[in-house]
């Protein structure tokens, strides 16, 4: 490998690359070549650094200095300055890094201070289309030793004393899952992989693939050497084109150095595996499901048992797993059981990476050690709610999941904790809401979800769902009656427990956590025609304050349908009868007299 | 238009490298549509029977998988396609009145395409750059942070850059 004094880490992640990190790094390229250091200085494009709300991001070490937020333009300016006379550019560096005159490690910020990198250990750090530094960092390292030095039950025996569950959302044993299918006898079993991450909002599993991928094919040639199996399948959203291109270039490298094919590091072990793109159905998330959609058939989950372990992929035994269990597994093998152990709470090991959205001031991507509480993810790491505003939830588990209220900041977060509070820790996404958020049109943002994604199979997911979104839809535009609210519990307790699958089992889940944690929300719009949060359009009111009004008619001039009235230099009024609630009034009143309510 | 029947004898004639790709790989049937739909821009009924015939599957299963998932499109897309991003963190930062904005300006609704062919619009369920939110992006490039204002001017500049092609078309 070639040394160079320095390394420009340019994020290529989707949050820094759609805010236009390829440009920066063509310029870096360019202004390195056009000052003659391009052999002293090498640019690599890496994975997610996690701080996606200040992207685009770009790293030089040695000095590991932070600039955040970089254009095109500043290019010129920190090669100069930085590359070409060692001074750092302080204007461009992220603020929280800048103490007075002193200049702090990255490690010392409150966003990185708490996080434990396991999953995401790799990404930001290396190249990950370059096998080479994966290697450099213990890469391939762990299934050696699994192939040189183990049997297949003591594999098996590891991950089942590391505590691993799968995080992907159910939280099952990861374990147990490839003891049981190691005890299926057949000349044929599959090793799959879910990267069909649907749950919007949640995008570790693709940071993961972009930033690290051969993690994956390292921990699925484990899981494979584990149960005996021979072929694996990634099954990836075609919506991650990254994802899907760095993942087939590290397939083919792996196949270059034999760590896949038919002689695994020359001990006679075979396995591989290709790459299958999803082509977007949530329901393929259910394992039954994405078998169906690997063998080219709709994406339809079927009643278990047999379960996948024993019937799976082509009527064989078939482990699946999610990215981010995947991606711990090496490190659990290089570690020992013991170290993945001692991190957590009792029955929940390890870390668990959340993408943290919504009202948030640090958007991104975060791994924290199971057990740390929702307000130092939240208000520590995240940065708190942005504009001064007021938290008022935070959603986990997408439209499977619920919303955590302020009285229960201080949980600590763990498969079971969540479910407590009748939540889920689903795939990480976590979505902060503030006061301006109304909790009915969240619960029916997620109904339409599911009512969207219900492959229609069983009556209770595919009629039910729409029922109860009816009710929201009705609750919402202001028709809400007395009599709904008990409507949709008793269609919830319906759907939960005649679903034939996750998907419909858990999409009451938004309704229920909001009606029990924001009752007094559906009540306001129900019996007072009221959207608290001002949200709900069919809801809100527009009123002219008479004092601020001028008189100048703009909004007369603006409105559709002819409702507001008055004279010149007197205030106007609005007709809430005639009033189609398009808010254009509010837009252009140039004196900001106009208010909704 | 220009009448193409002689072009259009074997208009399926790209598909052909496809099915041989995948004649011997088990449950390829998605990969196939995948790669029609790349090819063609769309999968019209005429297409589906094709694929349906050539790799020895009903034609009431092809078109099943094919509705099933919201991937592919059975109608022709226009020169730019919108994909509005309606995941959790977009829409509690306002995605509804960005889609309200678009449909206002193209005088389209979700899932149509306007009469010029130039613009459709498809809302999808997450497209991952949540820091970025609300987010579009048109013919893969993405636009952040979007209010209703910044919306209608990208589209309008789209417009503008069409009539002045145009234009230089006509020159």
């Amino acid at each position: 490998m070639e040394m160079y004094r320095s390394h420009v880490m340019i994020c290529k992640g989707t949050g820094c690359n759609s805010a236009g990190s390829e440009r920066i790094a063509q310029n870096f390229e360019a202004e390195l070549k056009k000052h003659g250091l391009e052999n002293e200085v090498v640019v690599e494009r890496t994975g997610c650094f996690g701080l996606c709300a200040l992207g685009p991001i770009v790293i030089i070490y040695p000095e590991a200095s932070f600039y955040s937020q970089v254009k095109p333009e500043d290019v010129e300016e920190i090669v100069k300055e930085h590359l070409l006379k060692g001074r750092v550019v302080k204007r461009l560096l992220y603020a929280e890094t800048v103490a007075e005159d002193k200049i702090k490690s990255i490690n010392e910020v409150d966003f990185y201070k708490k996080q434990v990198r396991v999953a995401l250990r790799n990404c930001g750090v290396i190249n990950p289309e370059n096998i080479d530094e994966y290697i450099a960092f213990d890469g391939y390292k762990a299934i050696e030793k699994v192939l040189t030095t183990m049997t297949p039950a003591e594999v098996i025996d590891v991950v089942k004393r590391s505590g691993l569950r799968g995080r992907g959302g159910g939280g099952f044993p990861t374990g147990l899952k490839w003891e049981f299918a190691s005890k299926s006898v057949n000349d044929k079993k599959y090793v799959l992989c879910n990267a069909d991450e649907g749950d919007p909002g949640a995008f570790m599993d693709r940071s993961v693939l972009e930033g690290d991928p051969h993690a994956i094919i390292e921990a699925m040639t484990i899981a494979a050497y584990a149960i005996g199996a021979d072929q694996g399948y990634v099954y990836c959203r075609a919506e991650y084109p990254i994802a899907v291109k760095r993942l087939t270039i590290a397939i083919n490298q792996a196949r270059e150095y034999g760590l896949l094919g038919d002689n695994i590091l020359g001990t006679g072990f075979k396995f591989d595996m290709e790459v299958r793109l999803g082509a977007g159905a949530f329901v393929c998330g259910e394992e039954t499901a994405l078998i169906a959609s690997i063998e080219g058939e709709r994406g339809m989950p079927r009643p278990r048992p047999p379960f996948p372990a024993v019937k799976g992929l082509f009527g064989k035994p078939t482990i699946l797993n999610n990215v981010e269990t995947y991606a711990n597994i090496p490190q659990i093998f290089l570690n020992g059981p013991e170290w993945f152990a001692s991190m957590g709470t009792e029955k929940s090991k390890g870390t668990k990476v959340f993408a943290l959205g919504g009202k948030i001031n640090n958007t991104g991507l975060v791994e924290i050690p199971m057990g740390t509480t929702m307000r130092e993810v939240i208000f520590e790491i995240g940065g708190g709610i942005p504009n001064g505003k007021k938290y008022k939830a935070a959603q986990t588990g997408g439209p499977s999941g619920g919303c955590i209220p302020a009285e229960h900041l201080d949980v600590e977060i763990d498969y079971d904790n969540l479910i407590a509070l009748g939540s889920m820790m689903g795939s990480g996404g976590l979505i902060v809401m503030d006061e301006d958020n109304c909790m009915v049109d969240i619960a029916r943002y997620f109904l339409d979800f599911t009512v969207d994604e219900s492959c229609g199979k069983c009556t209770p997911c595919r009629e039910g769902t729409k029922r109860m979104l009816e009710i929201l839809d009705k609750i919402t535009e202001g028709k809400g009656e007395k009599g709904d609210i008990e409507m949709l519990e008793t269609l919830a307790h319906t759907i939960k427990n005649a679903s034939l699958c996750g998907l419909g089992q858990t999409a009451p889940n938004p309704v229920l956590s909001t009606l029990t944690y924001f009752r007094d929300e559906y009540e306001a719009h129900i019996k007072d025609k009221k959207c608290p949060a001002g949200v709900c359009q069919g809801l809100a009111k527009y009123f002219v304050i008479e004092e601020k009004c001028k008189g100048c008619g703009i909004c007369a001039k603006q409105c559709p349908v002819s409702c507001i009235s008055g004279k010149p230099k007197t205030p106007y009024v609005i007709d809430s009868a005639k009033c189609v609630k398009c808010g254009v009034c509010l837009e252009k009143c140039p004196f900001k007299a106009i208010v909704k309510q | 238009m220009n009448c193409c029947c002689e072009a259009n004898s074997k208009p399926f004639d790209k598909l052909d490298p496809v099915f041989d790709k995948y004649k011997n790989k088990p449950g390829s049937l998605i990969s196939v549509l995948q790669e029609a739909q790349e090819l063609y821009g769309y999968l019209s009924m005429e297409t589906l029977e094709y694929i349906a015939k050539n790799i020895g599957v009903e034609a009431s299963k092809v078109h099943g998988v094919a509705t099933f998932y919201t991937q592919f499109r059975l109608k022709p897309v226009g020169k730019y396609l919108i994909m509005l991003c309606k995941g959790t963190a977009c829409h509690v930062n306002g995605a509804n009145l960005i889609e309200e904005a678009i449909c206002e300006e193209l005088s389209i609704r979700e899932g149509e395409t306007t009469e010029d062919k130039l613009f459709t619009l498809n809302n999808v369920a997450c497209l991952g750059c949540c820091s970025l939110s609300p987010v579009m992006m048109i013919n893969g490039e993405t636009f952040g942070k979007l209010t209703s204002a910044k919306t209608k001017e990208i589209l309008r500049e789209l417009k503008e850059r069409q009539s002045s092609d145009q234009e230089v078309d006509t020159l």
